[in-house]
């Protein structure tokens, strides 16, 4: 892939999050919906049990509810392509020499 | 579908955990010689674009909404198991770091989403492929993915006893198998973008034909 091809890719993905998320529903996703309608929904347990680092795609403290999804959601991205970079450079090197150009 | 922790009892976690560790250390073994120059910087487009695309919930019917999946996407672009591998990143980073699926069903959510979600799926496609065609079979196995992995999601709820069996599996179906029209139509655009622009990117091409 060319420097074009990747920030062409990587500036699709940004947009997806930063531009698009504030407009996502926010309506129930299927399994929440399913647990309203069959009252479960209580037995997720409320305190997470990690550190809260971007509860629920906002950063916390912003007050703007778009604009904290927007940044949360750029910098997730950011994190998943260097995440993603990383993984599979980690696992071509560990197989020595990277040449091949084949398919699965 | 992301399990909220509280959802699913300590054995199914447990299981599920097992199997997501050996699917994903298969995928390790196996996706070493599918890697080249040329996929590395495309796993981070895709792990970066899906994380994106997860973000957009889009609304169904009877106020709820779905979103993508992304596994058969990723392993039409990057071979089923840097595919998995792709959508196991993106499950863990919304873990820990979104608040987005639970800790101690993650091993639930890797299992659902990346191994039946992605892995067992992209057979599915495989399969099809040969009889109608690339695109077609994309849309009908997107679709399939996500009722699938709604499935397997339904059938831990139902071990678990949070939910009745029987319940559960219907209810789960019946939205995903609305949410799955999304899937398809989501995984069709982008495969024909990638098409259009790069189609020596579709890794499972040259695998396909022969």
């Amino acid at each position: 892939m060319t420097r074009k091809d990747i920030l062409i890719g990587l500036g699709l993905a940004l947009f997806v999050a930063i531009v698009l998320s504030p407009f996502a529903s926010s309506s129930p996703d299927g399994l929440e919906r399913v647990a309203e309608d069959h009252q479960f929904l209580d037995k997720a347990t409320e305190k997470p049990l990690t550190p809260e680092v971007f509860p629920d795609y906002t950063i916390p403290g912003v007050e703007n509810e778009s604009f904290s999804t927007a940044i949360a959601g750029g910098i997730g991205t950011l994190i998943l392509y260097f995440g993603g970079f990383g993984l599979a450079k980690l696992l071509a090197s560990r197989r020595g020499h990277v040449s091949s150009q084949s398919g699965a | 579908m992301h399990i909220p922790d509280g959802f699913l009892n300590v054995s199914v976690c447990a299981a599920t955990g097992l199997a997501a560790v050996a699917g994903l250390g298969m995928s390790v073994s196996r996706s070493q010689a599918a890697l080249g120059e040329r996929t590395i910087p495309l796993m981070g487009i895709t792990a970066a674009f899906i994380f994106a695309a997860q973000m957009i919930n889009f609304p169904v019917a009877g106020g709820t909404s779905g979103h993508l999946l992304g596994g058969v996407l990723a392993a039409i672009l990057l071979g089923p198991w840097a595919g998995a591998l792709v959508i196991a990143l993106v499950l863990v980073v919304q873990c820990f770091l979104f608040m987005d699926g639970g800790v101690l069903v993650l091993g639930a959510n890797i299992f659902n989403m990346a191994i039946v979600g992605t892995l067992l799926s992209f057979l599915i496609y495989k399969a099809l492929n040969r009889g109608i065609g690339h695109i077609p079979a994309a849309a009908v196995t997107a679709w399939l993915s996500v009722v699938l992995a709604s499935g397997t999601c339904a059938v831990e709820l139902g071990i678990s006893g949070t939910v009745p069996m029987g319940l559960a599996i219907k209810a789960m179906l019946g939205w995903h198998i609305v949410i799955g029209i999304g899937e398809a139509i989501i995984t069709c655009v982008v495969l024909g973008y990638v098409n259009a622009v790069r189609p020596d990117l579709i890794t499972t091409r040259a695998e396909a034909t022969t």
